[in-house]
């Protein structure tokens, strides 16, 4: 039987005005919160940036993020019934939505 | 912040796994300047990170001979290695791994000598690890750490790149979208190497990264190179199928098999793989290409773990023998709720590895001049199957190889910008519109689903037929529906231009294993089960104008 989780995430890229959107997202217990965003991406909106690349492994380390106001990794956080708070870290520079500037100074392309 | 749109380097490296970092340090240790590319982050990506053990290598100290590990090569790769790609793999290898050792990655070892794990398909214990399930990870932050001291290097991550740019048949480099910013970028290089690994992302079913979904093959093929052997996927074996695990890596099993072997069993817990010309009996001893379709064949027939693949069972072992194999394992284990001395847990095969790729040849240049690949991105190495732990192996020895031909080729052939050809591509990656009711995320997963079920381990004439319909269908829908380029980290965009490489790589794969009337190595049809001695040689593809040419090449010597 699957459980419904309610994504509240922070929206918005820098220079335009700050948003949130709420999404049900159902799941089977055990799923992580990167499956619960791929899952918005793939059927309620694909604009929403998120950024991955070993997908549940925790081995690239690139999906941090703020969960209830704590920094974790999207991967190794389960969904759970209920309203759970998604934000982009807060002492990054921000890209779009969840996706901050986490490369070190020297590996990005200007500035 | 103004942002550099024309960057300029000797050598241009593409992809920045274990292949893609080799080949950057060693065109620097020849003199060469070097961009490092990724698009995401430096080091991070790919399949180098993900690789938890073996890595296969003739040790002398170990009583081995490259000899004896080439032998070993050929007869997984059922008759389709290319010697001499799979001949430098075996004498180079030991190389590669003690510069490895000397830059401090770790190898497991007992006093000065290395410990060497038994794997399947190998005659001895040949391969080479770092304790516990980090092979991966040392080996990726070791290049990581070497990259750091090499001032010669730009490494610049967050760049997609879309087009190879071509000067009178040549490579002069690429054209890029800058993720992070969403702007075109233009990469100018004396040479080029692909090393952007597999095409795992693919199949619905993966254990690699999400961004290995073959971006080398449509980039080499679009600049006028061949591909080889496009239609052997390897499947691996025993991919973590139930209970639902967080931040552990499906292919993590291999590593308890490799120290304590496990027992394979079906629904009704008795060993099956004996049923399938193989053996299992608590050795780990079965290859990837047999025990994939022994999996799949006894859930087929009605004898599959409740989730539909098989049991795997370390319930023999002690506590003691699990945390000595497992060591802080164990704990993440527990922390997902498994104990291994009470529970079984289930497996499935999982798209893991790509035997083609692009063709090169032994000093890894490709027919189109100036364009080098390493690493995944390279087929002919591993024929119709690759034996276990040559990937990591290929891909420090091939990076290598690739790194010092290219910086060779870019001491004759200075980087010169060329505003017209990275003008044609900066306008395609600019032009498009928002475009309502298009999800590609879910027109992603659709081609994934699509590849899995039609294009997986088990292929059918009619399931191929249907593939390639669907994806050709896909690949003429996609123009109208680009978004435009201009936009930081348009998520939407990069599955766009994804499905774009995604639909053309999978029609590859497709149009190669349709060809093959026969079962060979990770290529098994239903309608073809047996080999067949007349279908041993390679097949090749490459573009005549927007279309596939297939040809065979000849029988490897």
């Amino acid at each position: 039987m699957s459980a419904t989780a309610t994504l509240v995430i922070r929206r918005g890229a820098p220079g335009e005005p700050r948003r949130e959107d709420a999404w049900e997202v159902p799941f089977e217990p055990g799923q992580s919160v990167l499956d619960g965003l791929r899952w918005i991406r793939a059927r309620r909106d694909p604009t929403l940036a998120i950024r991955y690349s070993c997908t549940n492994a925790n081995s690239c380390k690139e999906c941090m993020v703020r969960i209830e106001g704590k920094t974790v990794y999207a991967c190794m956080e389960r969904l759970r019934e209920g309203t759970t708070r998604i934000d982009p870290l807060p002492n990054k520079k921000l890209l779009r939505d969840l996706v901050t500037e986490i490369a070190p100074p020297d590996e990005r392309l200007g500035g | 912040m103004a942002l550099a749109q024309h960057l300029a380097a000797d050598v241009l490296v593409i992809g920045s796994g274990g292949a893609g970092m080799y080949a950057a340090l060693e065109a620097a240790r020849q003199g060469r300047s070097v961009i490092l590319a990724d698009r995401s982050l430096i080091g991070r990506g790919g399949a180098t990170v993900m690789a938890q053990m073996t890595v296969a290598v003739a040790l002398e100290e170990c009583g081995d001979h490259p000899d004896h590990h080439y032998a070993d090569t050929l007869a997984a790769g059922r008759g389709l290695c290319d010697p001499a790609m799979a001949r430098l793999l075996c004498d180079e290898g030991p190389a590669r791994i003690r510069e490895m050792d000397a830059w401090g990655v770790g190898w497991a070892k007992e006093g000065d000598r290395f410990k060497c794990a038994f794997a399947p398909g190998h005659d001895r214990a040949r391969c080479v690890y770092v304790d516990f399930l980090n092979t991966g990870p040392a080996v990726s932050k070791t290049l990581r750490a070497q990259l750091n001291r090499v001032p010669e290097i730009r490494r610049v991550g967050d760049l997609l790149v879309t087009a190879l740019q071509l000067r009178e048949g040549a490579c002069v480099g690429a054209s890029a979208l800058h993720l992070s910013s969403g702007e075109p970028v233009s990469l100018a290089a004396g040479a080029t190497v692909l090393a952007t690994g597999g095409l795992t992302r693919l199949y619905r079913r993966n254990s690699a990264s999400a961004n290995m979904m073959g971006d080398g093959y449509a980039l080499a093929l679009a600049a006028g190179a061949e591909l080889i052997d496009m239609e052997f996927v390897q499947f691996f074996p025993i991919g973590h199928l139930a209970p639902r695990l967080v931040g552990m890596d499906p292919i993590m099993w291999d590593p308890f098999r490799y120290k304590l072997g496990g027992r394979l069993l079906n629904g009704r817990r008795e060993e099956f793989i004996h049923r399938y010309g193989s053996k299992d009996e608590g050795r780990y001893v079965v290859t990837r290409d047999i025990a994939t379709y022994a999996i799949v064949k006894e859930a087929a027939a009605g004898r599959g773990s409740p989730h539909g693949g098989a049991w795997l069972s370390f319930e023999h072992c002690t506590a003691a023998e699990l945390r000595a194999a497992g060591g802080p394992v164990i704990d993440r284990l527990a922390a997902n709720g498994i104990d291994l001395t009470k529970q079984a847990i289930e497996v499935a095969p999982i798209a893991h590895y790509h035997m083609g790729g692009v063709r090169v040849d032994a000093a890894m240049a490709t027919r189109v001049p100036g364009l080098y690949a390493a690493g995944e991105a390279v087929g002919g190495a591993n024929g119709a199957n690759r034996l276990s732990g040559n990937a990591l192996t290929e891909a420090l020895v091939f990076g290598c190889v690739a790194g010092k031909s290219a910086a060779k080729h870019a001491r004759r052939h200075a980087s010169r910008a060329d505003a017209s050809v990275f003008g044609a591509e900066k306008k395609r990656l600019l032009q498009g519109r928002a475009v309502r009711d298009f999800n590609p995320a879910a027109m992603l997963e659709e081609l994934q689903a699509l590849m899995q079920d039609e294009v997986g381990p088990f292929r059918t004439q009619a399931g191929l037929e249907r593939a390639l319909g669907r994806l050709r269908a896909l690949r003429t829908e996609l123009p109208a529906l680009k978004p435009a380029a201009g936009t930081a980290y348009d998520t939407a965009l990069a599955d766009w231009l994804d499905l774009g490489t995604m639909t053309r790589v999978g029609e590859c794969v497709a149009a190669a294993a349709l060809a093959r009337t026969e079962s060979r190595g990770a290529h098994q049809r239903e309608d073809f089960p047996a080999m067949d001695p007349q279908w041993a040689f390679n097949q090749a593809l490459s573009l005549e104008g927007d279309a596939l040419r297939l040809e065979s090449s000849a029988a490897p010597a």
